[in-house]
C-alpha cells in the first residue's frame, strides 16, 4: 500500500505520540528510581542508588518476589497441562457442543478480572469452603493463563493437520508413543510461548489476585500497592516497578520471537 | 490370485460424511504379491478406501479383512499395512535415518540393530548418502524415496500408496514408476496405488478398480480396462474414445445402444481410396494435430457426428492430409465396444 507523504508524516506522528503516551510514564518511573526526592518530585533533583540498595535488602520485597515466581510458575505449569489437553480434545476429535466448549476456555481472558475475583473468591469461601492461600491464587490465575497456552498450541495442531500423526500410528506407534515421538516435539515451541504469556500474565496480576489470595500471600503487584503511599517506601517502589516490567517484557519478547510469524491471542 | 485368501477383501464397504456418500458399498478381494491400482477422479472415493483399509477413518458399514482377519475395527497401528502419502508426511524435526527407523524404534527394535535396517533400506532406495539430513533438505523425488523406505523397512504385509507421485514432475515421474515396480517385485508384497492419473495405472497395475462416485465402475486388467470399457465413464475416464450414443449407433453400426471405439482402431483416407474395414463412413478433417509419434485427426462425419483419429507417423505414412478435405473412416466391428447404458454419467 502507497501512502502520500502528508499522510505517512501524520501517522508517524500519531504513532509517535501514542508511543510516547505509553512510555514516557515508565520513563519516569525507571529515572525516579535513582532519584534523591523522596517524594517523587520532578525534574529530580540528584541521583542517587540508595533505592536500589535498600530494595534488595528489603525483605518484604524479595518475598513477594520469590511468590509471585511461585505462583507464576505453578499457575504456568497447570496452564500448560490443561491447556495442551484441551486444545488436543477441541482440535483432533468432534463431539457435540465442540464450539461452544471452545467458547467457554477462551472467555476468561475476556471476562473483566473484578468479576472473576469476586466470583472465584465467593466460589472458594462460601461454596466450597476453602480457606484463601496461594492454592487458591495458583487456581484463579491458571483459569486466565490457560488461554494462552491453548490458543498457542491449537493454532499450531491446526496448522500441522493430522498427517504427521496418521503417518506415526501407520508405522505402529501407540496413541501415547506418537504423542511423545511426534505430536510433542512439533507442539514444543508453541508450548514455550504460549507458557511465557502465560508466566507474564500471572506475575503482574493484581485484580483477581486480590480477592483469591490469603491474606498472608504477597505478591510483587500487591507489595507494590501496599506501598506506594508510604512516603518512605516510594522510591523503593520505582525501583521494584522497574525490576516488575524488565522481568515482564523479558518473556514477552521471547514468546514474539518463538512464535515468529505466527499470531500471538493474548 | 496367487494366495488362498485375498491380502484384502472389502465387503460392502461404505462411509459416509454428514449426507455425502464417499463410498458406497464397494466389494473387492485384492489379491497377494498383486500390483492393484485404484483409478478416479478426485472425490470418487478412492483415497477414502485406501484411508479405510489403512484404519485412519472408520467405515459406516462394512468390513475389511486382512488375510482372512477382520481388522474393521483395529487402530492403525494394529494393521499389518503401512502408506506412502501423498504429502510424505516425514517427520520434519527427525533426521532421515530416524525417519525411516521409526517404525521399528516404536516395535522397541534397538538402536544399532533398527539403524542398521534403516540404513540397508535407505541404499534399496538409493539415498544412503542422506541418512543424516533433515527431510526439508531433500528435493521432493528424494523425499518420496525416504517415505518408501519408511514405509517398507517395517516389512508390511500390504503398502498402501496415495498418489504418491502426484507432486513429481513428469520425467522423475516416469522414473519412480519404473522403480516403484522394480521394488513392488523384489519385495513380493501387494500394492495398492491410488492415482487420478489413468496412463500411470496402465502402465504400472496388475489390475485396476475404476472408481466413480463412490463405487467401483469397472474391475479389470489394464488390457481389459482400456480395450473393453464397461461404461461410457469409463471410456471416457480412461484414454480418449468416440462415444456414439444410440441415434449415431443406430446410423453408424446399424445397432442401437451406446458404443465406443478408441482412435486408434478407425483408420482414415482420402475419400475416394480403398478403405480395409468392416464398416466406414464419409466425413470432412475439421483439425489435424501433429504430436510427435503420432498424428490427431478430427473429423467431421456426415451422419452428424465427430470422431478422434490417431495415426501413427511410421514409415509408410505418404500423404499429409488437409483441413477441410473429404475424407473415408473406417473401423472393424471386432473394435467397436458396447457400453452399458445404464450409468451413462457425464465426465466430470
Amino acid at each position: 500500500m502507497r501512502l502520500s507523504r502528508p499522510a505517512r508524516g501524520l501517522l508517524a506522528a500519531i504513532t509517535a505520540v501514542v508511543l510516547a503516551l505509553i512510555y514516557l510514564p515508565l520513563l519516569v518511573v525507571f529515572v525516579n528510581s535513582f532519584s534523591t526526592s523522596q517524594n517523587l518530585t520532578w525534574p529530580p533533583p540528584g541521583f542517587t542508588l540508595e533505592w536500589w540498595a535498600k530494595a534488595f535488602q528489603s525483605d518484604g520485597a524479595l518475598d513477594a518476589v520469590l511468590t509471585s515466581l511461585q505462583v507464576a510458575l505453578a499457575s504456568t505449569a497447570v496452564a500448560l497441562v490443561l491447556g495442551t489437553l484441551i486444545s488436543l480434545g477441541l482440535q483432533r476429535f468432534e463431539f457435540f457442543g465442540r464450539d461452544a466448549i471452545s467458547l467457554l476456555v477462551i472467555l476468561p481472558i475476556a471476562l473483566p478480572g473484578i468479576v472473576t475475583g469476586i466470583a472465584l473468591n465467593n466460589a472458594f469461601r462460601t461454596g466450597l469452603g476453602v480457606q484463601l492461600s496461594i492454592l487458591t491464587l495458583i487456581i484463579a490465575h491458571a483459569t486466565f493463563c490457560i488461554v494462552t497456552v491453548f490458543n498457542n498450541v491449537i493454532a499450531r495442531l491446526r496448522r500441522l493437520g493430522t498427517s504427521l500423526e496418521d503417518a506415526s500410528s501407520d508405522l505402529g506407534a501407540g496413541i501415547w508413543t506418537t504423542f511423545r515421538l511426534v505430536t510433542f516435539p512439533q507442539l514444543r515451541s508453541a508450548l514455550l510461548a504460549g507458557g511465557l504469556l502465560a508466566f507474564a500474565l500471572s506475575f503482574d496480576e493484581i485484580i483477581v489476585t486480590t480477592f483469591t489470595a490469603g491474606s498472608s500471600v504477597k505478591t510483587l503487584p500487591l507489595w507494590i500497592l501496599d506501598n506506594l503511599f508510604r512516603p518512605n517506601q516510594a522510591p523503593v517502589v520505582n525501583v521494584i516497578a522497574v525490576v516488575l516490567v524488565v522481568v515482564s517484557i523479558i518473556p514477552i519478547y521471547f514468546a514474539q520471537r518463538i512464535a515468529g510469524a505466527e499470531k500471538i491471542v493474548r | 490370485m496367487t494366495g488362498a485368501q485375498p491380502a484384502i477383501r472389502l465387503t460392502g464397504l461404505t462411509k459416509s460424511f454428514g449426507s455425502v456418500k464417499a463410498v458406497d458399498g464397494v466389494d473387492l478381494d485384492i489379491g497377494e504379491g498383486e500390483f492393484f491400482s485404484m483409478l478416479g477422479p478426485s472425490g470418487s472415493g478412492k483415497t477414502t478406501v485406501l484411508r479405510l483399509i489403512a484404519g485412519f477413518e472408520q467405515p459406516s458399514s462394512g468390513t475389511i479383512s486382512l488375510f482372512g482377519q477382520d481388522v474393521t475395527d483395529r487402530a492403525p497401528f494394529d494393521r499389518d499395512v503401512n502408506t506412502v502419502f501423498q504429502d510424505y508426511a516425514l517427520f520434519p524435526h527427525m533426521s532421515v535415518l530416524d525417519n525411516v527407523a521409526y517404525g521399528l524404534r516404536v516395535r522397541g527394535v534397538a538402536k544399532r540393530a533398527r539403524h542398521q535396517q534403516a540404513r540397508a533400506a535407505l541404499d534399496t532406495v538409493r539415498l544412503g548418502g542422506f541418512a543424516d539430513r533433515k527431510p526439508s533438505q531433500l528435493s521432493g523425488g528424494q523425499r518420496q524415496r525416504v517415505a518408501l523406505a519408511r514405509a517398507t523397512v517395517v516389512s508390511p504385509k500390504v503398502l498402501l500408496l496415495d498418489e504418491p507421485l502426484g507432486a513429481l514432475d513428469l520425467k522423475l515421474r516416469e522414473q519412480m514408476q519404473v522403480e516403484l515396480k522394480e521394488l513392488q517385485r523384489t519385495l513380493g508384497i501387494t500394492f495398492i496405488f491410488v492415482t487420478h492419473d489413468q496412463q500411470e495405472a496402465l502402465t504400472l497395475s496388475d489390475r485396476i478398480a475404476v472408481f466413480n462416485e463412490g463405487r467401483i465402475e469397472q474391475l479389470g486388467t489394464p488390457a481389459e480396462i482400456y480395450e473393453r470399457p464397461a461404461s461410457p465413464f469409463v471410456a471416457a475416464f480412461v484414454g480418449t474414445s468416440n462415444i456414439f450414443d444410440d441415434n449415431i449407433s443406430q446410423a453408424l453400426l446399424g445397432r442401437s445402444g451406446v458404443h465406443s471405439v478408441r482412435p486408434e482402431k478407425i483408420s482414415v483416407t482420402t475419400e475416394n481410396l480403398p478403405l480395409v474395414a468392416d464398416r466406414v463412413a464419409a466425413g470432412v478433417l475439421a483439425e489435424v494435430i501433429y504430436i510427435g509419434s503420432s498424428t490427431q485427426l478430427i473429423v467431421d462425419l456426415d451422419a452428424g457426428s465427430r470422431v478422434v483419429v490417431l495415426e501413427q507417423n511410421d514409415a509408410h505414412r505418404v500423404a499429409t492430409k488437409n483441413r477441410g478435405a473429404r475424407v473415408t473412416v473406417g473401423w472393424n466391428d471386432s473394435d467397436i465396444v458396447t457400453l452399458a447404458a445404464s450409468s451413462l454419467v457425464s465426465r466430470p
